[in-house]
């Protein structure tokens, strides 16, 4: 490996580029406003070709941490400054690199208050999620992941919707509560196992009783961030609200947090607690799957509805990641990059029309195709890869959940094959209404298609999510060492049930 | 000359004292007390003072190194005072700096402030480095005097009379008990030196104490408790805080506070450290109080000043959780984590709250204070940098990473964890989830309302820089916390060894 600090740069970049934002001296706003945008673009591209170079350089034979950097941050403690990727980190880490620029495109004209401010809030929260993804120290992992609040937090009440203010409280106070609970297991653990290093905690065998609480605090917050049902209310506030580029960066990436903390924290380090919850998982998913995307058929809100199919993509996640099997935790990961495309399309999608009409209602719309064709296009390819058509990114993840469940569950695999068609029906119902019919609405028969700008931030999503339909090899190759290594306990276990089991025959 | 005590470890307080006078001759005896010429005065005598405190500063970090006793025992100049002098100077300085242009605005500005500011240093030190009951109430009552007068400064304005009266009835009071407590405990033990009673009670851990000597314990525990402003003692905070002149709050609001905590943890951990088992539940009661109050009754506050008492409040009860660890016993390291915590979250609390009240002095239109939350409507937009220190000081109160008040609390849970108060430890992490949400209001304000009408500008250079430099300390600590480390876990090794 390289003795160059490649993922500290690549985490620490964003905030650099924050500096040279902040220092823009005043003058004319116009070109301040120009030189916020151009600075934060140039500095997220950069960083999106220096974590691609990441990918480039990975080794998938392996299942240790790679590009690992060690620095002495607390040394009275123990607690050191411990970057590195694996296999299920490596690609949030690009999620999080590619969206951002996206982020910065598609408020290039939309966001013209205060857009200083909003740069540098971007860039501080790229930096905040990419440390999370690559952090190695339990406490530095808490820095980060508590310190994407912050910058949430501002975007949601600054740049957002009419009730933007009770919006960013709920995000804000739902997500705290549980993350605190976290500290202090995280503090828990550090003191049994003397270590806060998270490749040593994967090695330590906590005490089962121990490992109960443990879970269930760190579930507090996971649950929360990614949402589960019944603690997801906070979701659909906070996406109505948010600005496009906020909800894009919210459902993106922020939502990935719980999912991947349950693989990093919760499968390996709680392996006892984990295969005794996993029936509450797979009840409350169940629920999230099917319950939550009738909810989302009821919406009239646009986003509101892509909110809630979060949610129920979610739950597919869940119960992929709690299979405990191979595929169904790789699926989960696939699951997870895709829905982070997707989904950020999707809001980038309904925002070109808020943009023009200044309405997220679907009854507001209609007709579109008829003056909007590419948009129709555009819109489809993404509304199918929600839905999980065969040939797009989304059709992989949810087919390999569900096998990996079946083989453990059918009847949890059944209950959540419904979500599938129910997911169908919401998305392919908003888009008969949105798109299809005859424009009636006066103000409709103006609108324009979409732009140069639109097209340059929806093309490069298309052609991922058609890759990861298409060719997910190279995606799947890089996770599969270290999925293995991370379902190699419960294997074991599995092996030796049912060998008592044949014995006691 | 064998009966002149050793003056070396006093030095500093000797040194403050003798420039108190000194400066107060000096302004007497300016020509011209009144009118402009009595604000020259009132300026040259306030950066004088300041200027004492920096020279003190300098002799307190280079005289000590090693425990000194001098006074008979009385007076003692360990690590710990060290490090708790060194920020009861950095916050009267910065108390100074901070308030003068407030005073000269309100017609104020008398040369008796710096001084008393000085007087209330010097009480505070003699609090840091008390090794006696005795000397311990001196300090104390040294501090205090100096302090009932800075509260009814503006002498012509009812609210802050009214303070001064407040603070200096209930003041009285709690010293009564102290006394009391003080009295009780030398009744019963025969002695008032800390080292005598230390060795007294380390002597015979198995006997249970007298019942005398235990309320002894808790009268003085009733007393310091009131200083520290911890619940169920608390009362007066929020009336004082906001009648007192706003620069006399943030004073208030650092200095005593950080000295009275220092005493506290001298007294319980030296003298009774050997009967926690008796004082620890009082000291978890008080905690768990203090947070829950300081988390639910700020919530409806319009008024910043008396937000920032029950902030304060809030505050304490987490530091009053390094002191239940320390109490709880088991192995020498828990207990020393537990003081590390509290050394670690003073210095971090310190800043943020010479940071926000610097804000709030900067709170003016037309020429008079405003303390309304609601005033700081649309901050964002006309004063983008101010609000900018504000919300970070804010965020670092609530204890969102990166920001230092989150480190204050990571080291006072991690010890509580240690030391198995788990109990605590969720109360503590709930309350601050509730803390977060007044804390976010005040954000809330400055950014997301819209602009009414804007407050005054431009901000002093003073006030600026003092701005600048504390919201940098709160905002990089995360970058490079080693010193601040070493330095408290040098001086509670000095603690627990003294």
């Amino acid at each position: 490996m390289t003795e160059f600090p490649i993922l500290s740069l690549v985490t620490f970049l964003p905030l650099v580029g924050a500096g040279f934002i902040l220092a823009i001296p005043g003058g004319d706003a116009e070109v301040v406003r120009r030189n916020a945008r151009s600075v934060a673009l140039w500095t997220s591209m950069i960083t999106l070709l220096l974590s691609v170079f990441l990918w480039v350089q990975f080794d998938t034979t392996t299942a240790a941490f790679q590009f690992e950097e060690r620095r002495a941050w607390m040394p009275a403690f123990n607690i050191s400054y411990h970057l590195g990727v694996d296999g299920i980190s490596m690609f949030f880490v690009l999620l999080t690199t590619l969206l951002t620029p996206i982020c910065v495109l598609a408020s290039w004209e939309t966001v013209t208050d205060r857009v200083k401010e909003y740069m540098i809030a971007f860039l501080v929260m790229e930096t905040m999620m990419v440390g999370m993804f690559s952090a190695l120290d339990v406490v530095l992992f808490y820095v980060f992941f508590e310190g994407v609040l912050i910058p949430m937090f501002l975007i949601i009440g600054i740049w957002g919707g009419p009730r933007r203010v009770y919006a960013a409280f709920k995000f804000f106070l739902y997500t705290l509560t549980g993350s605190v609970l976290m500290l202090l297991a995280i503090l828990a653990m550090y003191f049994t196992a003397g270590t806060a290093d998270i490749p040593a905690l994967m090695e330590y065998d906590f005490p089962a009783d121990m490992q109960t609480w443990l879970w269930l605090a760190f579930f507090a917050s996971f649950a929360v961030k990614l949402p589960m049902w019944p603690v997801h209310t906070w979701l659909p506030d906070a996406h109505v609200e948010a600005p496009t580029a906020g909800s894009v960066i919210l459902a993106g990436v922020l939502l990935k947090f719980g999912g991947y903390g349950f693989l990093r924290f919760s499968l390996p380090m709680f392996p006892d607690a984990t295969i005794e919850f996993a029936p509450l998982i797979f009840t409350l998913s169940v629920i999230a799957v099917i319950y939550v995307s009738l909810v989302a058929l009821a919406q009239e809100d646009m986003k509101k509805l892509i909110a809630y199919s979060s949610v129920a993509h979610m739950g597919f996640v869940t119960v992929g990641v709690f299979s405990l099997t191979g595929q169904g935790i790789e699926g989960a990961i696939f699951m997870m990059l895709s829905h982070g495309v997707v989904s950020a399309a999707l809001f980038l999608i309904v925002g070109v029309v808020y943009d023009r009409m200044h309405s997220r209602d679907i009854s507001t719309y209609g007709g579109l195709v008829h003056r909007m064709p590419v948009y129709a296009l555009t819109f489809m390819v993404f509304m199918l890869a929600s839905v999980g058509l065969p040939g797009t990114g989304g059709f992989i993840g949810e087919f390999l959940i569900l096998l990996g469940i079946f083989q453990v569950n059918t009847w949890v695999a059944a209950l959540t094959a419904t979500g599938v068609v129910l997911g169908a029906m919401y998305m392919l119902y908003m888009y008969r209404r949105v798109i299809f019919g005859k424009i009636t609405k006066a103000d409709l028969k103006a609108i324009l298609d979409l732009s140069g700008r639109e097209k340059m931030v929806l093309a490069p999503l298309i052609l991922v999510i058609l890759w990861m339909g298409l060719y997910p090899t190279p995606f799947l190759d890089v996770m599969h060492a270290s999925v293995e290594s991370l379902i190699e306990p419960f294997e074991q276990a599995r092996a030796a049930a049912s060998g008592v089991a044949v014995a006691g025959r | 000359m064998a009966d002149v005590p050793n003056l070396m470890p006093a030095l500093p307080e000797i040194f403050l004292v003798c420039a108190a006078m000194a400066l107060l001759m000096l302004g007497v005896f300016q020509t011209g007390n009144e009118g402009k010429e009595g604000v020259k005065t009132a300026h040259l005598i306030s950066n004088l003072s300041l200027t004492a405190l920096v020279l003190t500063l300098l002799l307190v970090t280079t005289i000590a190194s090693g425990p000194m006793r001098t006074f008979g025992g009385m007076f003692i100049n360990d690590a710990f005072a060290v490090f708790f002098k060194v920020l009861v100077l950095i916050a009267s300085a910065l108390a100074i700096t901070i308030s003068q242009e407030y005073v000269t605005r309100q017609g104020i500005a008398r040369l008796e402030f710096g001084v008393l500011i000085l007087l209330a240093t010097v009480g505070m030190m003699m609090m840091i480095s008390a090794n006696d009951l005795m000397a311990m109430y001196l300090g104390l009552e040294v501090q205090s005097l100096a302090l009932y007068v800075l509260a009814s400064f503006q002498r012509d304005d009812l609210r802050s009379t009214e303070a001064g009266l407040k603070y200096f009835v209930l003041g009285a009071l709690a010293s009564g008990l102290l006394l009391y407590g003080c009295s009780l405990v030398y009744g019963f033990s025969g002695t008032t030196s800390f080292d005598t009673l230390a060795a007294l009670f380390g002597a015979h851990p198995a006997e249970a104490p007298s019942v005398g000597l235990v309320i002894g314990i808790v009268f003085i525990l009733a007393g310091l408790a009131f200083k520290v402003s911890a619940v169920p003692f608390h009362m007066w905070t929020p009336d004082v805080y906001e009648g007192a002149p706003t620069p006399v709050t943030a004073f208030f609001s650092i200095g005593p506070k950080i000295a009275a905590l220092a005493l506290f943890l001298r007294i319980m951990i030296g003298p009774f450290g050997d009967l926690a088992a008796q004082w620890q539940q009082i000291v978890v009661f008080i905690a768990i109080a203090s947070m829950v109050l300081g988390a639910f009754a700020a919530i409806n506050q319009t008024n910043i000043k008396r937000l920032m008492a029950y902030s304060s409040i809030g505050h304490i009860g987490y530091a009053l959780i390094g002191l239940a660890v320390a109490g709880q016993g088991g192995d020498g390291a828990v207990r020393e984590a537990g003081i590390q915590g509290v050394l670690i979250y003073m210095a971090i609390y310190l800043f943020m709250n010479v940071g926000t009240f610097a804000c709030i002095l900067c709170m003016r239109r037309s020429d008079h204070m405003v303390e309304d939350i609601d005033d700081l409507a649309g901050l964002s937009k006309s004063h983008p940098m101010m609000a900018l220190a504000l919300a970070i000081f804010m965020f670092s109160m609530a204890g969102i990473p990166p920001l230092a008040g989150f480190f204050g609390k990571f080291y006072i849970f991690l010890a509580a964890v240690e030391a198995e108060l788990y109990g605590l430890a969720v109360i503590g992490v709930l309350s601050s989830v509730v803390a977060a949400f007044y804390y976010l209001r005040i954000v809330k304000v400055m950014y997301f309302d819209a602009l009414a009408d804007s407050l005054e500008k431009p901000i002093g250079r003073d006030m600026a820089g003092v701005l600048v430099g504390t919201s940098l300390i709160i905002l990089l600590f995360f970058a490079w916390p080693t010193p601040l480390l070493s330095a408290a876990a040098a001086a509670t090794r000095g603690l627990f060894a003294g």
